[in-house]
């Protein structure tokens, strides 16, 4: 993390000061024991208490907490429900930790016009409540989204096992308002599609909290399906559960969500929910079609011709609402099923491309082996999005270390077979270091000027994201050769 | 004199941006030239065509995935594809029509540097939605790659979606990576007749507030569904629903629309053939196409996106000062408004009828005077301009690539 600057710890009970001025009463939590909650996020093998807790309510104090930090040259680290996988929300021993949690309103349901306007700090679960009795709901669907705020899923661009059909986050976002470093607020977008110049609200979906802080947020809602049903698909090796998955993609088929398991989480979830998953087989294939009745039934009745002609082991189709439920109740528990059978696990989330799946699970068994630390497997099977969970104890010394050495490997694999280091759960600070291993300096140089362009002095969530931290002039710097650069031989009309 | 450079590889469009920005020239970029008249006029008399750099370098239809040189035409990918029964989803429209130029010859780097998008916008996204990786020349000279191949990515800022609709003011495309998915299986257009724009939002609010999953919701004045065949033979307004799919459920869901609309207006419908042709007018705007207003002189078109529900009232406010036609797409959300030619091409008149409803409005057919002269893109507020001013430095600091194109200045 960059280093602290102890010229502002120096100042900290004057800068505290001046924040309780901006938001008055229990707003500033400045005490050891009250700030300790706020010292990780999900991703609890990094800890760190921060200055200051600053809790606003209004935009107007957003505004000016960061306008009054950059004036300082205080650094900011954002923050919403605190359930990020990747250290988003790492506080820094010199910044101020910014809390969004109060801005829990629900502004405004326009069903006319299918949008939601939303507070940050509203749970991506409560937009989905608040228009579920006109028959509506907001599309994606992390997995921690009883807890997760909209406010975290615009920062992070989190995804879901719904993504494959309906979009990450940014797919379904119109508009925001968002406060810059400087404390100036934006408005982009509104209840209207597409930008009328850059596409800012894309940019800013995704950018971990390092571009501004949002303080609104406007969401499409989409008419809930007519109905749902699941198979449940057994195989004898992953190269057939592989092979099933693309078969139904190249029949015009895009399911739901479409989760495969390896036999390691197979067996974790069954012990756990007893969901009846078939222990005899070596990945296990959830695969869910929504729509209409005629629809539903008609692709149900498709995918199982493919599952057998791919050499299923078992295959079963839900007959009710309940068996429904009841299958995806073993996959969306997984992680605390893998959670039980282990002291700690450590969840990783690479995305590879769909036909290295075999290579990549044969590859991680080597290291499983070569590290002597367990590894399960869940896979988001439509989009190719794989969460390895690496089975560890981190009272054992040296165990973590070797967990995260083992992340590594299995992250750089991701890259060198075609895919991507993150595929939901963000860099943060969890894969910042691996950053070089997708991108080229000047990659990551092009990245970081944008960065200046919404926060110059790069005080916002420094240390996330990007391995090294530049200076913006240095990054702006040009050597421009003024005519010392020979015409390049290229054809001329 | 007007000079075009013509790089033959990605070496080619570094070495020529560098060389531009060491002889202080700005460069226009242009794909295959199919939307060069759209925007602010070019601002410089030297040219970079990419239309060399073509081909498509790789093509999984089991990954969802293609890649492909900027230079290569639209055409050539969507009928790749087409063999193996997918599709661009976003529908990218071809401004041949409106902009009076040769059809089909968009560039895959065009389509993407200008955010297209069809009547499916409302359902499956906009180019933006679709665009997964690029390797581009920023205004530095420098080549630079951002996103991957894999739809679920979020690694690093998206940069993609900043170069989508960035109308190639920031970097120079080389190389792109978007996502395919199935061609549906077949489809059914359900139209109501005779409904004045205010009723035929409330019909499309109901449409696309059902479970139908209505892919395409627009509305045509009498005027306008003359130009269309298949709309014509139905006689006066027309307000159009299209359900694309399986044929159980394109079938189910046609009944089920039906039952809905029916409450709005008497009914008709289209099938397959006839409903793929209307859908590809509405898409083009081709009933607003190029055509000498009465009187001699260019009629300016006005492409407007506002919320579904204020595009009406847009329309009536605008109707209130010029004689004008217009075509709704997007459930309402999308105002294509042909006006009488005028000094400003009506932007007066069109700004402020938006500004109660809020959106964005860009002047897509005019002459090079008008588009110099006026703001073709939507205004931005001070803040906003200043910080589109940024990013535009930050990639392209000497204003080497299209500058001006947008706004004066960037």
């Amino acid at each position: 993390m960059p280093a602290a600057d102890a010229a502002v710890l120096a100042r900290r009970e004057r800068i505290v000061a001046a924040l309780r001025a901006i938001v008055p009463g229990e707003g500033v939590i400045a005490t050891e024991r009250e700030m300790r909650p706020y010292e990780s996020d999900g991703l609890t093998a990094y800890r760190q208490l921060p200055m200051v807790v600053v809790l606003p309510e209004t935009t107007e104090q957003v505004s000016r907490v960061l306008a009054y930090c950059h004036a300082e040259g205080v650094k900011v680290v954002p923050r919403g429900a605190g359930t990020s996988l990747s250290g988003g929300a790492l506080p820094l021993t010199d910044g101020v930790l910014l809390g969004m949690g109060k801005f829990k309103r629900i502004r405004e349901l326009d069903f006319a016009n299918r949008v939601a306007v939303v507070e940050p700090g509203v749970t991506n679960l409560a937009v989905s409540q608040a228009v579920e009795h006109m028959g509506f709901y907001y599309a994606p669907d992390p997995s921690s989204q009883i807890a997760c705020t909209i406010g975290g899923n615009v920062a992070e661009n989190s995804g879901g096992v719904h993504c494959l059909k309906y979009g990450m986050t940014t797919n379904n976002l119109l508009g925001c308002e968002i406060v810059l470093m400087t404390g100036e607020v934006l408005r982009i977008g509104g209840k209207y599609l597409d930008a009328g110049g850059y596409d800012l609200l894309g940019i800013v979906t995704g950018s971990e909290g390092l571009l501004g802080v949002v303080t609104e947020i406007t969401v499409r809602i989409l008419k809930k399906p007519e109905c749902a049903r699941a198979v449940l698909v057994g195989f004898g090796s992953s190269e057939d559960a592989g092979a099933c998955v693309s078969r139904i993609i190249a029949a015009g088929i895009i399911p739901g969500g479409m989760e495969m398991m390896d036999k390691p989480a197979i067996h974790a979830v069954e012990e756990f929910v007893h969901a009846g998953y078939p222990l005899d087989v070596e990945a296990l294939l959830i695969v869910e079609v929504d729509g209409p009745q005629a629809e539903v039934d008609h692709l149900i009745a498709r995918v199982e011709a493919i599952a057998r002609d791919c050499r299923a082991t078992t295959c079963r189709v839900s007959n009710s609402e309940e068996e429904r439920l009841l299958f995806w109740a073993g996959r969306k528990a997984a992680f605390p099923a893998v959670g039980r059978i282990s002291p700690d696990y450590y969840c990783m989330d690479g995305t590879i491309p769909r036909a290295k799946l075999p290579l990549v699970l044969k590859r991680m068994r080597e290291l499983s082996a070569d590290y002597g630390l367990a590894c399960a497997n869940v896979f988001h099977a439509g989009d190719g999005n794989l969460h390895p969970l690496i089975l560890y104890d981190a009272n054992q010394p040296g165990e973590l270390e070797k967990t995260e050495k083992f992340g590594a490997e299995i992250l750089k694999l991701c890259v060198e077979v075609g895919g991507v280091l993150t595929g939901e759960h963000g860099v943060g600070v969890e894969k910042r270091d691996l950053m070089p291993a997708m991108f080229s300096e000047a990659d990551l140089a092009q990245q970081q000027r944008l960065k200046c362009a919404f926060d110059e002095r790069g005080l916002l969530n420094p240390g996330k994201v990007f391995p090294t931290l530049h200076r913006c002039a240095e990054l702006s710097c040009m050597h421009v050769h003024a005519g010392r650069v020979a015409f390049p031989d290229i054809p001329r009309f | 004199m007007a000079d075009t450079l013509k790089p033959r590889d990605a070496g080619e469009v570094e070495a020529a941006v560098q060389w531009a920005l060491a002889e202080g020239r700005a460069l226009e970029l242009v794909g295959r030239g199919s939307k060069r008249p759209f925007g602010r006029p070019a601002q410089t008399d030297l040219s970079l065509d990419l239309s060399s750099l073509s081909g498509v370098t790789l093509y999984e239809p089991d990954e969802l995935v293609l890649s492909a040189r900027a230079g290569t035409p639209i055409a050539e990918i969507e009928a790749l594809v087409a063999a193996s029964d997918q599709e661009l989803a976003f529908e990218p429209m071809d401004y041949a029509a409106v902009l009076g130029t040769d059809p089909g010859r968009a560039s895959i780097g065009g389509v993407l540097a200008a955010n297209l998008a069809g009547p499916r916008r409302i359902k499956a996204g906009a180019a933006r939605d679709h665009f997964l990786g690029c390797v581009a020349v920023s205004g530095r000279g420098e080549t630079f790659k951002t996103g991957g191949r894999v739809v679920k990515n979020v690694t690093g800022y998206d940069l993609c979606k900043l170069l989508a609709g960035s109308w190639g003011t920031l970097a120079a495309m080389i190389e792109v990576t978007i996502k395919v998915l199935p061609k549906p299986e077949t489809e059914a257009t359900v139209l109501v007749r005779g409904l004045a724009p205010a009723r035929a939002t409330e019909a499309m609010a109901a449409g696309m507030g059902s479970s139908c999953d209505v892919s395409g919701a627009a509305h045509l004045p009498a005027s306008t569904a003359a130009r269309i065949p298949e709309a014509a033979r139905v006689g006066g307004a027309v307000t159009a629903m299209r359900l694309e799919g399986f044929l159980p459920s394109v079938t189910h869901r046609r009944d089920a629309l039906q039952a809905i609309l029916k409450t709005y207006g008497e009914l008709a419908q289209l099938d397959a053939a006839p409903s793929r042709a209307f859908w590809k007018a509405v898409r083009d705007a081709a009933p607003l196409a190029a055509s000498p207003a009465p009187g001699g002189g260019e009629r300016p078109l006005w492409r407007i996106s506002t919320a579904p529900g204020r595009g009406a009232e847009v329309a009536a406010t605008i109707a209130e000062g010029a004689s004008a036609e217009f075509l709704f797409d997007w459930a309402g959300g999308l105002l294509w408004a042909a006006l009488p030619p005028s000094d400003d091409a009506g932007a007066a008149l069109v700004r402020s009828a938006l500004a109660a409803a809020g959106g964005h409005a860009t002047l897509v057919r005019a002459p090079a005077a008008v588009r110099a002269a006026i703001a073709v893109f939507q205004p931005q507020d001070e803040a906003l301009a200043a910080l589109t001013k940024r990013v535009k430095a930050s990639f392209d600091p000497r204003g080497v690539l299209n500058p001006g194109r947008m706004w004066a200045g960037v």
